[in-house]
C-alpha cells in the first residue's frame, strides 16, 4: 500500500472510532443517568472519555509504529502497523465504554488526558529544535569521520566536485582527507555579503527608528509601520530575483563608470539588497526599544536645557543600545543564514577577496548545491552540507542567545514588560 | 551668575541647525526606503506586466493526413516557426479526437511562438529578418495581436516560455499549505494554551520557552535539512511532495503561531477565567468556552501571517527537492509538487527573455496574494480588536 | 516696590512688605488640554531667590501650571497656551523664546528621580558640555565637585562618581537631579513634588537644602504636603480647579487665610 493510502486508512478509521466512541459512551451515560444514578460528570463528559480511551491508544501505537519503521525500514508492513493500532483503539473503545458508570470521574479523567495532550503538542516545539540539531549534528558527525575538522575551518580550498571525481576514480584519490573541504572562503564570503547588509541595515534601520519614535507625528507612523513591514513581508526569493535582475547590472554598469571592473554576481548587489530586507527587522525591534526608554529620561533631558537630538543622542540612545545591538545581532543572524538572495545573486565560486566587486559564494548557497545536485547522498559532498548547516545552527544560535540576555537586561533595568 | 535668555539664544543657533540636520537625517532614512519600495515595486510592474499579454497569430491550418504524422506540415513554412511549438504539438491529438478536421483546412488564432511574442512587445528576439517581415505584415493585417494571457493562471510549467503558467505551483501551493496549517495551527495554538494556561512555572516551562524562541531564530534553510533528514529519509515521506513540504514549512510556522496565540491569550483578562472557575467550570472548560472563543480572532490573525510566511519561503523546499519540473498539478500530498516561489525561482534560473517576464509577473502574483494575505490579517484584527 | 497684585481674577494682596525683586510675572495664564481648559487666567508674581509654594488638590492645575513655566507642557501636542508669563522683558510663551534657552534658564526636578543611565559624573557634566559652559578636564571636575556640594551630595559620592547613577538610594538620586540642574546655572529651579517619592530622612535633607539653594536661585515648588509648604515655602499659592484660589506669604496663609476654601483645605475638611 502507499503511504497516502495507509495515512488514509489510518485516519478514517480513528476518525470512525472516535465518532463511535462519542455516541456510544455519551448513549450509556444517558442511560445510566436517566435510570437514577447520580452521576460525577456531564454525558459530554463520559462520551470525551470514550473517544480518548479509542482514538488515545491508536495514536499512540501509530507515532510508535512509524518511529520503528523509520529506524528499521520495512521491518513490517505499513498496513500491519494500521491494523494494529485500530484494533487496539477498538479495544480501548470496548474497555472505556466498560468504564462509563456513575463513579467514574470522566472528568477529572479528561482534565489530566487534556493537560498531556497539551503537554505532548508542546514538546513538539523541543522535538523541532533537537530534531534539526541532531539531524544535522549526526550527519556533520560523518562528514568529519571522512574529512578533517580542522581543514574544514581553516583550509580555503573548498572543491567538493574534485571529491567526486576522486571518488569516481577519475582523479587520483587520496587516503583519507582530501583537502578539498576548506570552508574558509565560504565563511568570508558570507562575513562580506552580511557586513555589507549590515552596513546598509543598521544606519537606515536605526535612523528610522529613531524618527518613527521621536519625530514622527502618528499620521506619519501610521503610514511608515505598514511600509516597513511590506519590506519586510517580501519574499526572499523575490529579494533574490530582484538583487540579480536589477541591481547587479545597475552596479556593473556603475562600477564600470568609474572604470572598475565588477561581476554580474558581485558581493554588493545580494549584500544591499539582503541589507534592504533586513532594515524592518532592525527599525521595528529598535523602534519599540527606543519607544519603551521612559519619557522621564527625555524630559530630565529636556528640562536642562539641551536640544532634541541631544537629548536623543546623549540620553535615550545609550540607553536604548542594549535594544539596539540585540537588533543588531538578531539582523546579522538573518543575514548569515539568508539563502536565497545569495543563491539566485551571489557566484557559485569560493573566492578568499576582500573585493565586494568580484564573485564570491557563501555557507548557504554550498549547502544548497550540494543538496540538489545528483550527489550520492553518502558522498563527502553532500555530507559536506550538514558541516555547513552545524556551524549555521552554532552561529545564529549563539547570536539569538547574546541577544536576547541583552534584551533581557534593558527590560529589567527599566522595567519594560512589552519587549 | 545666570546668562540672560538672549545670550543663551543666541549660543542656541548652531545647535538648533544641529538638532534639525538630525531630525531631517532620520526622516531620510525612511523615506529612503520607501523610495526602494516604490523603486522595487515599479520595477516589478514594468518587468511583468508585459507577461499579462499573450502574442497569438492568425495562421491558415490544414489538417492533411501529413500533419497527423508531422505536425510541422499543418502550417505554411513561412509561419513554421512563428507558432508555438506547444500549438504543432497538439495538433495530432485533436485530429485523432475528431475525424471531421481531416482533408480540412481552417484559419486559426493560434498560440505564437515566444520569439514572436517578445518582438511584438517590443523586446529583442532571435528572429531572422525575413520572419520580422512577416510579421509586420501580419500586424498590418490585423492577423497578429496581443491578448490578454490566460494561459499563464491556467497552465503549468513548461519547457517553451509560451505556454508556461503558474497553476500547477499554484495547486501545489495549496496543498503545501494546508498540510502546513492541519500541523501548525493545532500543535502552536495547543502549545500556547498550555504555556498560557495550564504550564507551572518550572524548569519544563522555561526550557520549552527556551526552545521557542530558538526556533523562530533558526535559518529558514536548517529546516530544510531536518526535513531531508527525518522526514524523507527517516520517516519516508515522498520527496518533493506536498506532505514533506508542508510538515517543514509547518516546523517552521510554529513558533509564530506560538508566539501570537499567546499573546491572543494573554490580552484575556483573568476577571473571565475567574468568573467562569466561580460557576464551577474546570481549567480546561474554562479554556474551551471562554478564553479560547475570545482570543481567536487574534489566533487567526496569528496564524494568517504565518501563513503568508510559509507561502513565500523557498529555501527548505529546495532542500527536499521542491524545485522539480512539474508541467502537471499534483493530484494529491504525497506527489512531486512545486510551490509558487520554488516556480519564481525556477523560471529565474531561465535564460529567455519570455521568462523574465514570466517571473516578475509570478511574483506580482505572489505579492498580490501576500498583500490580501496580510490585509485580511489586518482587517481582522481591526474588527475583533477588544479593549479590556 | 508693592506686593500688591491687582488682576481682576483674583485680586490677593501681601499683608507683609516685601522687598524682593520680581523674578518672573504670570498673567491671565489658559491652558487646554485639546478641548479641556485645564488653567483658567492664572495671576501670579515670583520672587527672586525665594521659595514659592504651589499647593491644592490633585488635579487642581498645579503641576500643568508649573510645567508651563518652562514650556514642558510644548512636548504634549495637545496642549495650548494663553496669556502672559514675563521674565526679563519677554513673554516665555511665545515663539520669539527659544523654549531650549528657556529650560537652560528655568530648570526643573521631577517628581520621581530621573537620573541617567550614566556615571554620576556624567550626569552633572552631560548638561554643561552641551552648553558649552566648561571645557573638558579639570574646569568640568571642579563643576561636577561644586555642583554636588551644592546639592549636599559631594561627601557621599565622591569616591564613587564612575558608578553608575541609578545605584544611588532614592533621596540621593532626587539629589543628583537637583545637582546636575544647577550644574548648568539657571536662575529658577521648579520642583514638582521632588520629595514624594521619597522617606522622611531623604525629604528633610532635601528641604534643608532647598533653603540653602535659594541664596543662588528662585525655587517654584508644587507639593502636596502643607506641612512642607509651611516648612520651607515663604509664598504659597492655593490652587483649585485651575484657579489660583489664594496667594499670600506662607505665615498669613496658614495662620490667616482670607478665603474659607483656603481655610478648609487647610484644616484638612476639604474632600
Amino acid at each position: 500500500m502507499q503511504t497516502d493510502q495507509i495515512l488514509m486508512t489510518f485516519f478514517a478509521g480513528v476518525l470512525f472510532l472516535g465518532v463511535l466512541g462519542f455516541f456510544l459512551g455519551r448513549s450509556k451515560a444517558a442511560r445510566v443517568r436517566a435510570g437514577g444514578a447520580h452521576m460525577h460528570s456531564q454525558p459530554d463528559q463520559y462520551a470525551w472519555f470514550t473517544v480518548l480511551s479509542a482514538a488515545g491508544p491508536a495514536v499512540v501505537v501509530a507515532m510508535l509504529a512509524a518511529i520503528v519503521l523509520g529506524v528499521f525500514e520495512s521491518a513490517f508492513p505499513g498496513w500491519l502497523a494500521v491494523v494494529g493500532a485500530l484494533g487496539l483503539g477498538a479495544f480501548g473503545l470496548f474497555v472505556g465504554l466498560n468504564r462509563v458508570r456513575p463513579e467514574l470521574r470522566a472528568r477529572d479523567s479528561l482534565e489530566r488526558a487534556v493537560k498531556w495532550v497539551l503537554i505532548g503538542a508542546a514538546s513538539i516545539s523541543i522535538l523541532a529544535t533537537f530534531g534539526i540539531l541532531f539531524s544535522i549534528l549526526f550527519e556533520a558527525i560523518r562528514f568529519f569521520q571522512m574529512e578533517s575538522f580542522w581543514y574544514f575551518i581553516t583550509g580555503t580550498n573548498w572543491a567538493p566536485g574534485d571529491a567526486f571525481l576522486e571518488g569516481a576514480g577519475r582523479a587520483e584519490a587520496s587516503e583519507g582527507p582530501s583537502g578539498n573541504f576548506g570552508a574558509l572562503p565560504l565563511f568570508a564570503g558570507t562575513f562580506m555579503i552580511t557586513a555589507i547588509a549590515m552596513l546598509v541595515a543598521v544606519p537606515i534601520g536605526v535612523s528610522a527608528a529613531i524618527y518613527m519614535s521621536e519625530y514622527a507625528p502618528s499620521k506619519v507612523r501610521d503610514v511608515a509601520k505598514p511600509v516597513l513591514e511590506v519590506l519586510a513581508g517580501i519574499p526572499t526569493v523575490v529579494y533574490g530575483f530582484f538583487a540579480a535582475i536589477t541591481v547587479a547590472p545597475l552596479i556593473v554598469s556603475a562600477a564600470d563608470s568609474v572604470g572598475l571592473e565588477a561581476s554580474f554576481n558581485n558581493a554588493l548587489a545580494p549584500g544591499i539588497v539582503m541589507g534592504i530586507m533586513i532594515i524592518p527587522f532592525i527599525s521595528s525591534l529598535s523602534d519599540d526599544v527606543i519607544s519603551s526608554v521612559p519619557t522621564a529620561m527625555r524630559q530630565g533631558s529636556l528640562a536642562l536645557g539641551t536640544t532634541r537630538n541631544e537629548t536623543i543622542r546623549h540620553v535615550v540612545l545609550p540607553a536604548a543600545l542594549p535594544g539596539i545591538v540585540s537588533a543588531t545581532l538578531l539582523g546579522v543572524s538573518r543575514a548569515l543564514g539568508e539563502t536565497m538572495i545569495v543563491v539566485m545573486a551571489a557566484g557559485m565560486r569560493p573566492n578568499l577577496t576582500a573585493n565586494p566587486l568580484e564573485d564570491m559564494t557563501t555557507v548557504t548557497v554550498s549547502i544548497v548545491s550540494a543538496l540538489t545536485g545528483d550527489n550520492e547522498f553518502e558522498s563527502a559532498a553532500t555530507l559536506s552540507a550538514f558541516a555547513l548547516g552545524l556551524m549555521l545552527f552554532v552561529v545564529t544560535l549563539a547570536l539569538n542567545f547574546v541577544s536576547v540576555v541583552m534584551i533581557r537586561r534593558f527590560r529589567e533595568k527599566y522595567a519594560v514588560n512589552n519587549l | 551668575m545666570a546668562q540672560s535668555l538672549d545670550d543663551i539664544s543666541r549660543q542656541l543657533k548652531k545647535r538648533h541647525r544641529k538638532s534639525a540636520r538630525m531630525k531631517w537625517l532620520s526622516m531620510s532614512a525612511l523615506i529612503a526606503a520607501g523610495i526602494f519600495l516604490l523603486f522595487f515595486l515599479a520595477d516589478m510592474l514594468i518587468k511583468g506586466m508585459p507577461a499579462f499579454q499573450q502574442a497569438y497569430i492568425q495562421v491558415e491550418v490544414d489538417y492533411n493526413e501529413r500533419a497527423a504524422e508531422l505536425p510541422l506540415a499543418a502550417v505554411e513554412a513561412d509561419y513554421r516557426e512563428l507558432v508555438s511549438r506547444g500549438y504543432l504539438r497538439l495538433i495530432p491529438g485533436r485530429m485523432a479526437e475528431d475525424d471531421s478536421l481531416l482533408g480540412t483546412t481552417q484559419t486559426e488564432w493560434v498560440l505564437a511562438d515566444d520569439a514572436v511574442d517578445q518582438y511584438l512587445k517590443g523586446g529583442k528576439a532571435r528572429l531572422k529578418d525575413k520572419q520580422v517581415a512577416v510579421i509586420d505584415r501580419m500586424v498590418e493585417e490585423g492577423r497578429a495581436e496581443l491578448r490578454f494571457n490566460t494561459g499563464f493562471f491556467t497552465n503549468g510549467d513548461s519547457k517553451l516560455p509560451e505556454m508556461a503558467g503558474l497553476a500547477s505551483a499554484a495547486i501545489g501551493s495549496v496543498l503545501v499549505l494546508i498540510v502546513t496549517l492541519a500541523f501548525a495551527f493545532p500543535v502552536g495554538v495547543m502549545t500556547a494554551v498550555y504555556l498560557e494556561e495550564f504550564a507551572p512555572d518550572n524548569r519544563f516551562t522555561r526550557f520549552l520557552e527556551i526552545n521557542i524562541n530558538n526556533l523562530a531564530a533558526i535559518p529558514s534553510i536548517l529546516f530544510g535539512l531536518l526535513g531531508l533528514a527525518i522526514f524523507i529519509n527517516f520517516f519516508g515521506a515522498p520527496r518533493s511532495s506536498a506532505l514533506a513540504g508542508g510538515l517543514t514549512l509547518g516546523l517552521m510556522t510554529l513558533p509564530i503561531i506560538i508566539i501570537t496565540s499567546r499573546a491572543a491569550l494573554r490580552a484575556v483578562p483573568d476577571s473571565i477565567r475567574q468568573a467562569a472557575y466561580g460557576v464551577g467550570a474546570t481549567r480546561w472548560q474554562t479554556v474551551r468556552d471562554h478564553v479560547l472563543p475570545l482570543s481567536m480572532p487574534g489566533i487567526l490573525t496569528g496564524s494568517i501571517i504565518g501563513l503568508a510566511q510559509a507561502l513565500g519561503e523557498t529555501a527548505p523546499l529546495i532542500i527536499i527537492g521542491m524545485i522539480a519540473y512539474i508541467p502537471d498539478a499534483p493530484g494529491s500530498f504525497t506527489q512531486a509538487a512545486t510551490v509558487l516561489p520554488a516556480q519564481i525561482f525556477t523560471w529565474a534560473g531561465m535564460p529567455e527573455s519570455a521568462y523574465v517576464e514570466r517571473t516578475a509577473a509570478g511574483i506580482l502574483v505572489l505579492l498580490s496574494v501576500l498583500i490580501t494575505l496580510n490585509a485580511t490579517a489586518v482587517y481582522l484584527r481591526k474588527k475583533f480588536e477588544h479593549r479590556w | 516696590m508693592t506686593t500688591k497684585l491687582a488682576s481682576p481674577g483674583a485680586p490677593v494682596t501681601f499683608n507683609q512688605e516685601t522687598t524682593h525683586d520680581l523674578e518672573l510675572t504670570v498673567r491671565d495664564l489658559k491652558l487646554w488640554y485639546g478641548d479641556k481648559q485645564a488653567l483658567h487666567g492664572i495671576d501670579l508674581d515670583v520672587y527672586q531667590n525665594n521659595i514659592t509654594a504651589l499647593i491644592g488638590p490633585s488635579g487642581c492645575g498645579k503641576s500643568t501650571f508649573l510645567r508651563c513655566l518652562n514650556r514642558m507642557n510644548d512636548l504634549i501636542p495637545s496642549v495650548r497656551a494663553e496669556g502672559e508669563i514675563m521674565m526679563e522683558g519677554k513673554n516665555v510663551l511665545s515663539k520669539q523664546v527659544d523654549e531650549v534657552a528657556l529650560r537652560k534658564k528655568v530648570g526643573m526636578v521631577f517628581q520621581k528621580p530621573n537620573p541617567f543611565p550614566k556615571s554620576i559624573y556624567e550626569n552633572i557634566a552631560y548638561a554643561p558640555r552641551m552648553h558649552d559652559i566648561v571645557s573638558k578636564g579639570s574646569e568640568q571636575d571642579e563643576l561636577v565637585e561644586r555642583s554636588l556640594r551644592a546639592a549636599g551630595l559631594w561627601d557621599e559620592v565622591k569616591d564613587q562618581l564612575d558608578k553608575p547613577g541609578t545605584s544611588l538610594s532614592g533621596g540621593q538620586q532626587q539629589r543628583l537631579c537637583i545637582a546636575r540642574t544647577i550644574a548648568v546655572q539657571p536662575s529658577v529651579i521648579l520642583m514638582d513634588e521632588p520629595t514624594s517619592a521619597l522617606d522622611p530622612i531623604s525629604t528633610a535633607t532635601i528641604e534643608e537644602l532647598m533653603h540653602e539653594l535659594k541664596q543662588d536661585f528662585t525655587i517654584v515648588v508644587v507639593t502636596h504636603n502643607m506641612q512642607q509648604a509651611a516648612r520651607v515655602a515663604d509664598y504659597t499659592a492655593f490652587f483649585h480647579l485651575g484657579k489660583v484660589i489664594e496667594y499670600n506669604d506662607t505665615a498669613t496663609m496658614f495662620s490667616t487665610p482670607e478665603k474659607q476654601q483656603t481655610e478648609d483645605y487647610i484644616t484638612g475638611r476639604y474632600g
